[in-house]
């Protein structure tokens, strides 16, 4: 692989705004989405789930159910395989397949309300659901654990007997719900804070929130008589949803084909699977396709959100502004099973800034909820709502001004973070500089209560295995397939990369996502990996068919294989000037197939900062806050598609004003949900969130050929704590629990 | 959702007949906007739905000097806040038509569907209330009329009795020199139910400085929709005031008992309904100066 970037000339579909190749069929209707797949024969599957938040399974009898006219098979965890206490990495989250198997269909407890316990297929939906009612399940009641405070404590009911604290200094002996213990250290944290002017310390809590996509999880599960098993399935990763259902049904990924549909939105929430093998099942007891599609309040109680948290915050600064030592203790409700984003929490935390002594102590713990799963720069959020409010609260207390307090520590290329990572070319002063000089931020407020805010944040990004196939047909067109999901427009802007590197229109280019038995191995649509890493493979398999047409070139003209050059869509060689042949002439008269592969397993890749500028305006009496402007800046490296890369900028800025201001589960003391609909669970609608201004800084990732990196995470990290420091300014008052509604607003104020 | 039958008649008298010769739950569908969520979630069982959007009689709005303003029980918000006389003449009940859900829900959900559904954060009832509104029903046994103060006993519960069905609700004229106002609290700009809200009549004397008469209904706070009494009688024969605006609000918050759920606490809708009947009056009395 050529490390070497494509010169800007060569950029010609690259960095323009070509419509999405997605778009008509997504806004007509006629895109194919999980709930639309309809096969001869189908059966409806449906899932029991339990109304207790902890308790255990005694006895489960599901005879009356099985003997309803219309039900024809009914499956509890029992049907599965004993599966593996393994655990590997899934997108930016891990997966246990023990816990994956109990997550799909509870074996021995039920550990939240919502939790699979039994699935059954029928005729139609309502004779599903009028059976799900027959299904007699005994439970022994247990003590829910619902506050990740109380869950750490050892004076509570313990989830899972067999879990030890897996802790830097080595295993804990006693049952425990803290699953894993992480610290990070760097320096001398005590010296640190001894040199320190001024210290802020403050703790602060967010509830669990969900991606609250649009789609919610749909499989259709078929068996074919040769034994292959076909799954059409709402995933972000085909190859990553057979890689479960591999594991959880015990049988070869090579007869398990996964059909990912077009996708209503996943945000890292459709990196586990739910319904795939709990449909499998049905299936091959029923032999008739079994389609399972969950209601709204199933995705809100069944399925993975982000994290709840209760962070502690400590950071010391000289008067000059100078970060002398940064401490935090972050506790993530990890839900029912291990595997909460602690990790990226704390990566993230202060990742934007160069601190000389710091400690973080990341908790992973075991509640009675459901089982996170990744939602858009997974931790992030929470840890960066802590640490900009002290970020912005020590620059008070130093009275500079918040954005030359962070211009004054901030990381650059190099810098040691507290995870002991170096890092790679970032932009954190880039991002800094935009801010300090942007209308939004030098232009005054007008009216009273209001504020402006401020704040950044860094994401780490993923690379890992992409793979792209292109094959060159006879008019000169091609078409491009590749194993990634399309969530976000990524098949129009891989096949723009490809169109670039073969010096062909655009348009010529038809791309494809294609199940799991027409390409090779490609990891999960996650980690804003997409349009950089399966767009890499895109630019490989584009080089390969040039290298091939060449070698076509040099055979039918007789010159050597080195002399034959290719520029603006023409072949020539350098031993016969007179000689030329474009690629679609050549693609004309080949007699062979042309096709390109690139397979790439991106090792090399880079984070991206950013940063929310916001004001708002709050009503003293109600409590509400209203968003007034937002600009969001991003360093995109390369904005290979800048219409996409705002899209992104600004559903992530929304995402972030609903993390800061209306989302979140309710619970009451049982630890039933109280708002499993999108009335009570409020997501901010239209008329909630101003026009958004998306400021993108193209800072190039050098190993990347066109300098891209990954940009659907971090924006939605910073908005919340931007959001919380206009409050702050606004009211006089820190916010320190999310989301603000205006409840907790009247609250903190002392209204009510 | 299990089956039901669905019928559509076009007369009054054909949907009365049908109600008094089935025998099991009769539903009456007007937008649905309600009914139907209510029926997909299991929530209401039924074995006969009348859906009542072709009867003539239900779908009317009039207006005239004497009866007043007559709106249909079925008639969708849309149509509410397009209607002339109501743009004219009453100002809460466009407040509250174009706040009900969202655009594309307001061209379904009817007033009298908000009425009949009896819900204690119902909008409609709270404008209508605070305009003294008359609900004109029909039964097998004849017609009679509710004031709407009465109409809802519970949540979710109605003063029809079987064989009933709301056929249109009556607004009485405004008096000269009068203004109306409903407001409400919700976290999100659109697609809400209130956290409380305060709908509110006033009628000014010809000199503009003195509160002949006024009514004050207050939302979800209460199992129904309820009429503040105290709080509006403070008010008559007063010069309207920030003051005097503060000291119904503070009578309002006192009267009322609101519960704590998942949209708010106690505290918060006792509060609320300070803040909002004080912006209320205020907004329904710069009304009645405007016209006068």
């Amino acid at each position: 692989m050529s490390k070497k970037m494509i010169e800007k000339e060569k950029h010609i579909s690259v960095g323009t705004r070509p419509e999405r190749m997605d778009a008509k069929e997504k806004v007509t209707g006629h895109a194919l989405y999980g709930t639309d797949i309809n096969l001869p024969g189908l059966l409806h599957g449906r899932v029991l789930r339990s109304p207790h938040a902890h308790a255990r399974i005694v006895s489960i009898d599901t005879s009356k159910a099985e003997d309803l006219p219309g039900v024809f098979a009914v499956v509890i965890a029992s049907d599965l395989p004993e599966a593996d206490d393994r655990t590997e990495k899934a997108g930016e989250s891990t997966i246990n397949y023990k816990f994956l198997r109990d997550n799909n269909l509870a074996s021995d407890k039920v550990l939240y309300v919502g939790h699979a316990v039994a699935a059954l297929a029928a005729k139609s939906p309502d004779v599903a659901q009028n059976a799900l009612e027959l299904i007699e399940v005994e439970y022994e009641i247990l003590e829910p654990v619902l506050d990740v405070r109380h869950a750490m404590s050892d004076k509570t009911e313990v989830l899972h007997e067999q879990i030890r604290t897996d802790g830097p200094n080595g295993s804990g002996d006693t049952p425990s719900n803290i699953a894993q213990h992480i610290r990070h250290v760097k320096g001398d944290l005590d010296k640190g804070f001894s040199d320190a002017d001024v210290i802020v310390e403050r703790e602060f809590t967010t509830v669990p929130v969900h991606q609250s996509y649009l789609e919610s999880h749909a499989a259709t599960a078929v068996w074919g008589m040769d034994g292959t098993l076909t799954i059409y399935s709402s995933t972000q990763g085909a190859f990553l949803a057979r890689r479960q259902v591999s594991e959880l049904l015990q049988y070869p990924m090579a007869k398990i084909k996964v059909i990912p549909t077009e996708v209503g939105g996943a945000f890292g929430g459709k990196n586990p699977t739910y319904v795939e093998a709990p449909a499998a099942l049905l299936a091959r007891k029923t032999g008739r396709p079994v389609r399972v599609v969950m209601s709204r309040e199933e995705v809100i109680l069944g399925t993975g959100p982000g994290s709840g948290t209760a962070i502690k915050v400590k950071v010391g600064a000289t008067k000059l502004g100078k970060i002398t030592a940064a401490q935090a203790e972050l506790c993530y409700e990890a839900g029912a099973y291990p595997g909460s984003p602690v990790h990226p929490g704390a990566m993230a935390m202060f990742a934007a800034y160069d601190i000389p002594n710091g400690q973080i102590d990341g908790y992973d713990v075991l509640v009675n909820k459901p089982r996170v799963a990744a939602y858009r720069a997974p931790g992030a959020p929470q840890s960066a709502f802590a640490g900009e409010q002290i970020i912005d609260e020590l620059a008070q207390k130093i009275g500079m001004d918040g954005v030359e307090f962070r211009m004054a520590n901030a990381a650059s290329e190099g810098t040691e973070r507290l995870d002991g990572s170096l890092h790679k070319s970032i932009a954190i002063q880039e991002i800094l500089g935009v801010i300090e000089d942007h209308p939004h931020y030098n232009e005054p407020l007008d009216g009273p209560n209001q504020g402006r805010g401020v704040a950044i944040g860094f994401w780490d990004n993923w690379g890992a295995r992409s793979s792209v196939e292109i094959n060159v047909n006879s008019d000169g067109t091609v078409n491009l397939i590749s194993g990634s999901v399309d969530l976000t427009g990524s098949r129009t802007t891989v096949a723009m990369q490809a169109a670039d590197v073969l010096e062909i229109p655009f348009e010529n280019v038809k791309s494809s996502m294609v199940d799991t038995d027409s390409i090779s191995y490609t990891d999960t649509s996650a980690g804003s990996r997409t349009t950089m890493a399966t767009g890499l493979a895109a630019v490989e398999a584009a080089r390969d068919v040039l290298a091939k047409l060449k070698a076509e070139v040099a055979d039918m003209w007789s010159v050597s294989l080195d002399s034959v050059v290719y520029s603006k869509g023409v072949f020539g060689t350098n031993e016969r000037k007179s000689e030329n042949i474009t690629f679609a002439d050549l693609a004309a008269k080949l007699s062979g197939q042309i096709n390109g592969h690139g397979n790439v397993n991106v090792e090399n890749w880079a984070g991206a900062g950013g940063g929310t500028i916001v004001d708002v305006e709050v009503d003293p009496e109600t409590g509400q806050v209203k968003v007034l402007r937002c600009t969001a800046i991003q360093n995109a490296g390369k904005a290979i598609h800048p219409g996409h890369v705002e899209g992104q900028m600004q559903g992530g800025v929304v995402q972030g004003i609903g993390w800061a201001l209306y989302e979140g589960y309710q619970y009451d003391e049982l630890g039933r949900v109280l708002n499993a609909n999108l009335l009570d669970y409020k997501l901010p609608t239209s008329l909630d969130v101003p026009s958004i201004e998306a400021v993108i800084i193209e800072k190039p990732f050098p190993s990347n050929p066109y300098g891209a990196r990954g940009v659907g995470e971090t924006p939605i990290i910073s908005p919340a704590p931007a959001i919380a420091n206009a409050v702050q300014q606004a009211l006089g008052k820190r916010i320190d629990q999310l989301p603000m509604t205006p409840t907790t607003l009247l609250d903190k104020i002392g209204v009510i | 959702m299990k089956t039901f039958d669905y019928e559509a008649p076009v007369t009054i008298d054909q949907t009365i007949t049908m109600m008094s010769k089935t025998h099991g739950q009769i539903l009456l569908l007007a937008g649905g906007t309600d009914l139907l969520v209510q029926l997909r979630s299991g929530n209401k069982d039924v074995d006969l739905v009348i859906d009542v959007k072709g009867i003539p009689e239900l779908n009317q709005i009039s207006y005239d000097e004497l009866s007043g303003l007559i709106i249909g029980a079925a008639v969708p918000c849309s149509q509410i806040y397009e209607s002339q006389p109501v743009l004219e003449k009453f100002p809460a009940i466009i407040d509250a038509a174009t706040i009900i859900g969202g655009k594309a829900i307001q061209n379904r959900a009817s007033f009298g569907g908000n009425l009949c559904n009896a819900s204690p954060s119902g909008d409609a009832i709270g404008a209508m209330m605070s305009l003294g509104a008359i609900c004109n029903v029909v039964g097998s046994e004849g017609a009679r009329n509710i004031p709407i103060e009465e109409f809802c006993i519970a949540p979710g519960k109605n003063a029809l009795e079987t064989g009933e069905m709301l056929i249109s609700i009556q607004i009485p004229s405004p008096r000269p020199n009068s203004g109306s106002h409903y407001i409400r609290f919700t976290p999100r700009a659109e697609m809400d139910i209130a956290v409380a809200g305060v709908g509110a009549s006033i009628e000014l004397d010809s000199n503009l400085d003195q509160i002949l008469s006024a009514r004050i209904a207050l939302v979800a706070v209460a199992p129904t929709p309820l009429l503040a009494t105290e709080a509006a009688e403070s008010l008559i024969g007063q010069e309207p005031s920030g003051p005097i605006f503060e000291k119904a609000a503070n009578i309002a918050k006192q009267t009322i008992r609101p519960i704590t759920d998942v949209r708010g606490s106690a505290s918060q809708r006792k509060h609320l309904i300070g803040v909002l009947t004080r912006r209320c009056l205020d907004i329904a009395v710069n009304r009645a100066v405007q016209v006068s």
